[in-house]
């Protein structure tokens, strides 16, 4: 199955995001089909959250972004619309759950009026009795049965169920396009699994494109097809996640996976790291983002690394592939 | 969305950091004031409200600075004079309310449950007492004055440093640190004295700021109303009394006083809300 | 709730009875004998004796009080010892001055106050909204009897447009009575005004920051859609309660402003009968604007339940 076979929802393509003269991304480059999971993964500070927000239009004050964010169905550079089209898209055809659940909801709203709003915002001529029973609807298949908690606040619920009203209000127009971003972070363990269920069971369910960011390796795994390793602003590897995860090429990648693993490691034996920290935004050396680290860097490191396809001849090479010129499993010499 | 990674409060922070705005100008507003009132105690232009033999109702000239009033006085002396009975009146008031509504606030906070339920309950009674109506009944009974005003604006302040106290302290008291003192086996006087009162200075000085300017409005009121200082004594809100009468054709009498406690109040105010600012930004009301 | 309301009620009835004590206490007790604070130092011992017994002045303290007690939930707490004024009638007559002046007031600081201060927070970092905060703290400051002057000097001396002072029923006289509460009403606005205004800025500042907001964008909602369907009703909460202890405020400030313009409220009752020493009048007066005050802190208490619906089912703010 290519990227072929089912339509493409998402592309982006030559993405840049800068706060006045500080790059923060750096020709991000990426494509998401209908019914396809794919998963972002960086530490913090790899900008994927922005990548997120630039894609949604949610970008803060003095933040820029240039390039091309195309949904299908539309011909128009979605960062090149006005702030009504926006308006218009987000919450019906592309919807964003994000990581505070705590926090994402008003708190002297009734749950089920919250999500009844997104449909009467994008859905002429339902009435408000109407819009409520449909967000009652959607509150259901997401877990939470209306008997008890439609009426309710807020303040009412748990972490886990506020972030499935957030789920449920990001579902109920049927996007085409969902954006997660670590929904499951600020939850408590034996919660996250049914988060990720009802966000995963949402998408199928409406064959949608589903954009899934996050830090947590495991989570990834369970969730995702495909895989965008990102780090400084730039996609750095890209792939089947089990390609990726068993044979990563981009050193980054490898260090990642290496500090994940616990199973590897025998009696008093330190968990692997990888040397040093992240730099600050905009403080990112030039070449290759990574170089600093790298325990394979050289002097060949210092101009940008082009893109590697993993198997070449594919269609979209963007899919499948890696920016390192010393890749892992490379022979010496 | 949240947090950066560099701490905003704590010592050693760079001072300059922390000046702002409100802070420069009440600061500087305040600190004019201050050396009006020190001023008066030396010199002032004219013989301190001597009735002079010059022509009432001058505008400001040359020798007059700023002109003089019905009684044949200098106006610009009664203001410099004015501001120390201003000031004077505030650091009492203030200075009454916060030593007896801060230990009051603490012992609140750190008592059993019935007693900080009956001063706190003492407090909101005090608090439908305003700082004017208390200190119209005080007039009523032992006339009015400077010193009856005085006591009148600082018993009615009292649940103001009270509350504010009470709040800090018990925020404080559920700290980690305090948790840990009683651990060690601290007693409650010593817990009091060494961690709740220091962390609630900033508390206070803010607080202090604030009454401050509520004080000054209340006893520029009551001098108005001739209930505060008597005619004879320099005070602005006499000023603007004797003033109002001849509106006329003297309206600097009226808007020289007028300007002389907005200023005053403005300063105190903005004082607060700068160290307010400084000190705390989590308590900054932005 | 209805447990919570009861309570509350509760504690409003004991505290307008301490308050009651306190200043039946203050004004009959603390000067000695009442009778002869109202003759004056120079009275004789027989007027002195002779006011004494006719107002029953040497009656046991408690009976007194629960006279003097009595007599105001009926209006009628008796009358002035020197003028024999009935002091019931002047009271009501007076409320009927100061509840216009108050109404008017509160109205004007409220409609100004709430877009104003919620214009202040949206445009926090563009120069209009800085230069209206920089304006609030002027108004903030300028005492309301200064801004009454300072109207009358202008309006009423400079221009004539509006009389300087004195009263006219409503009924009698429509537009007399407006032309002389526009003056006072809007110097008694301003400083409440300018205080509730930069308090709903700072409320809505502090909701335009909550996350809630980025989720309400990412429905779709346009951001003057969000902040008014979302935010503004969020920041509701707190202004109700300031804007409700602002009345009490404003009727203090009344109390001045009614010597300003020389209005017939209870303020100046109250100042007049401490000029003339009336213990009784003033006694009564003052209780007056006490419970007035406690029962506008009271229904504030309980509209703020009302409204946070975190309250009201016991959740945490």
């Amino acid at each position: 199955m290519s990227a072929a076979d089912t339509a493409v929802v998402l592309e982006v393509d030559g993405l840049d995001v800068a706060a006045g003269s500080t790059s923060l991304l750096s020709q991000v480059r990426f494509t998401v089909a209908a019914g396809e999971r794919v998963g972002l993964i960086g530490e913090s500070g790899s900008g994927k959250s922005l990548t997120a927000l630039a894609v949604m239009g949610l970008l803060p004050d003095g933040v820029r972004a240039r390039g091309t964010v195309r949904l299908h169905g539309r011909p128009q550079n979605l960062l090149e619309q006005s702030a009504a089209q926006w308006a218009a898209l987000r919450g019906d055809e592309m919807t964003m759950v994000f990581q505070e659940p705590m926090t994402a909801l008003n708190p002297t709203m009734r749950v089920s009026a919250q999500v009844a709003e997104v449909i009467r915002l994008h859905r002429n001529g339902v009435s408000r009795a109407e819009a409520l029973r449909r967000a009652e609807d959607v509150l259901d298949q997401v877990g939470l049965p209306a008997a008890q908690t439609a009426r309710a606040y807020p303040h009412q619920l748990s972490g886990g169920q506020r972030q499935r009203v957030v789920i449920a209000i990001a579902l109920a127009c049927d996007p085409r396009l969902l954006i997660c971003d670590e929904p499951s972070t600020a939850l408590d363990v034996t919660v996250q699994a049914r988060v990720l269920e009802e966000i995963v069971s949402g998408v199928r369910a409406r064959e949608a494109a589903l954009l899934f960011i996050t830090h947590d390796l495991a989570v990834v795994a369970q969730v995702c097809e495909r895989v965008l390793v990102m780090y400084g602003g730039r996609i750095v590897e890209a792939g089947a996640v089990h390609e990726v995860f068993t044979d990563p090429r981009h050193h980054y990648t490898a260090g990642l996976l290496a500090a994940s693993d616990l199973t590897s490691l025998g009696r008093g034996a330190v968990l692997p790291t990888i040397e040093g920290t992240v730099p600050a935004a905009g403080q990112f050396p030039s070449g290759c983002v990574f170089r600093t680290r790298c325990p394979r860097a050289d002097r060949a490191c210092e101009v940008p690394p082009p893109w590697t396809a993993r198997e070449p001849e594919v269609a979209d090479p963007a899919a499948s592939g890696f920016a390192c010129v010393h890749p892992t499993g490379e022979r010496h010499g | 969305m949240t947090s950066p990674t560099r701490p905003t409060t704590g010592p050693g922070l760079d001072w300059r950091a922390r000046l702002n705005a409100p802070l420069l100008i009440g600061g500087a507003l305040v600190l004019l004031i201050t050396g009006m009132a020190l001023l008066s105690l030396v010199w002032t232009p004219h013989p301190p409200m001597k009735v002079l033999s010059t022509p009432a109702y001058q505008t400001p000239n040359a020798e007059y600075w700023l002109g003089t009033d019905r009684f044949r006085r200098d106006v610009f002396t009664q203001i410099i004079l004015g501001s120390r009975t201003t000031l004077y009146v505030g650091v009492v008031a203030v200075g009454v309310a916060a030593l007896v509504g801060v230990p009051l606030g603490v012992l609140a906070a750190m008592a059993p449950r019935w007693f900080a339920g009956l001063v706190m309950r003492g407090n909101d009674i005090l608090l439908a007492f305003p700082a004017l109506l208390l200190a119209i009944m005080f007039a009523a009974i032992y006339g009015g004055s400077t010193r009856v005003a005085m006591v009148a604006i600082g018993i009615a302040t009292i649940p103001n440093f009270a509350r504010i106290t009470r709040s800090g302290a018990l925020s404080v008291l559920s700290s980690d640190y305090v948790l840990a003192a009683r651990a060690a086996g601290r007693g409650p006087l010593a817990i009091a004295t060494r961690h709740v009162l220091p962390n609630l200075t900033g508390l206070v000085i803010v607080q202090a700021s604030v009454s401050f300017a509520i004080a000054i409005l209340a006893e520029a009121a009551l001098a108005y109303l001739g209930l505060g200082t008597p005619t004879g004594q320099p005070s602005w809100g006499r000023m603007l009394f004797e003033a109002q009468s001849t509106l006329r054709s003297a309206p600097h009498l009226a808007l020289i006083p007028g300007a002389a406690i907005a200023l005053a109040v403005l300063g105190f105010n903005l004082l607060g809300d700068g160290l307010r600012d400084a000190l705390d930004p989590q308590l900054a009301s932005r | 709730m209805l447990w919570q309301l009861t309570r509350r009620l509760a504690v409003l009835g004991a505290s307008i009875a301490v308050s009651t004590v306190v200043v039946f206490g203050f004004m009959q007790v603390l000067p000695g004998n009442p009778a002869r604070v109202a003759l004056g130092v120079n009275a004789s011992e027989q007027a002195v004796a002779r006011m004494t017994a006719e107002y029953g002045l040497d009656r046991p303290l408690v009976v007194q009080y629960l006279d003097w007690v009595a007599g105001m939930l009926r209006l009628d707490p008796g009358v002035e010892y020197i003028s024999r004024a009935a002091i019931g009638p002047q009271i009501i007559d007076g409320l009927g001055v100061t509840v216009w002046l108050v109404g008017a007031a509160m109205l004007l600081a409220v409609t100004v106050a709430v877009p104003v201060g919620a214009w202040m927070a949206i445009r926090h970092r563009h120069a209009d909204g800085v230069a209206l905060s920089a304006l609030s703290q002027v108004g903030v400051a300028v005492p309301a009897f200064l801004a009454g002057i300072v109207g009358i000097s202008v309006f009423a001396v400079r221009l004539g447009w509006l009389p300087s002072g004195g009263w006219v029923v409503p009924a009698q006289d429509p537009v007399g009575f407006l032309q002389r509460l526009i003056l006072p009403a809007i110097a008694l606005a301003l400083v409440q005004g300018s205080v509730l205004a930069r308090y709903v800025r700072s409320a809505v500042l502090e909701e335009l920051q909550q996350d809630y907001l980025r989720t309400a964008r990412a429905k779709g909602l346009r951001p003057a859609q969000a902040v008014l369907r979302h935010t503004l009703r969020n920041a509701a909460v707190p202004v109700v309660t300031v804007a409700g202890l602002q009345l009490a405020g404003l009727l203090i400030g009344a109390v001045v402003i009614e010597r300003v313009f020389v209005l017939p409220g209870l303020g100046s009752l109250l100042l007049d009968s401490v000029q003339s020493r009336e213990l009784l009048t003033i006694q009564s007066v003052v209780m007056v604007l006490v419970v007035a005050v406690l029962v506008i802190n009271f229904v504030v208490d309980a509209l703020y339940v009302l409204i946070d619906p975190r309250l009201r089912t016991g959740g945490r703010r």
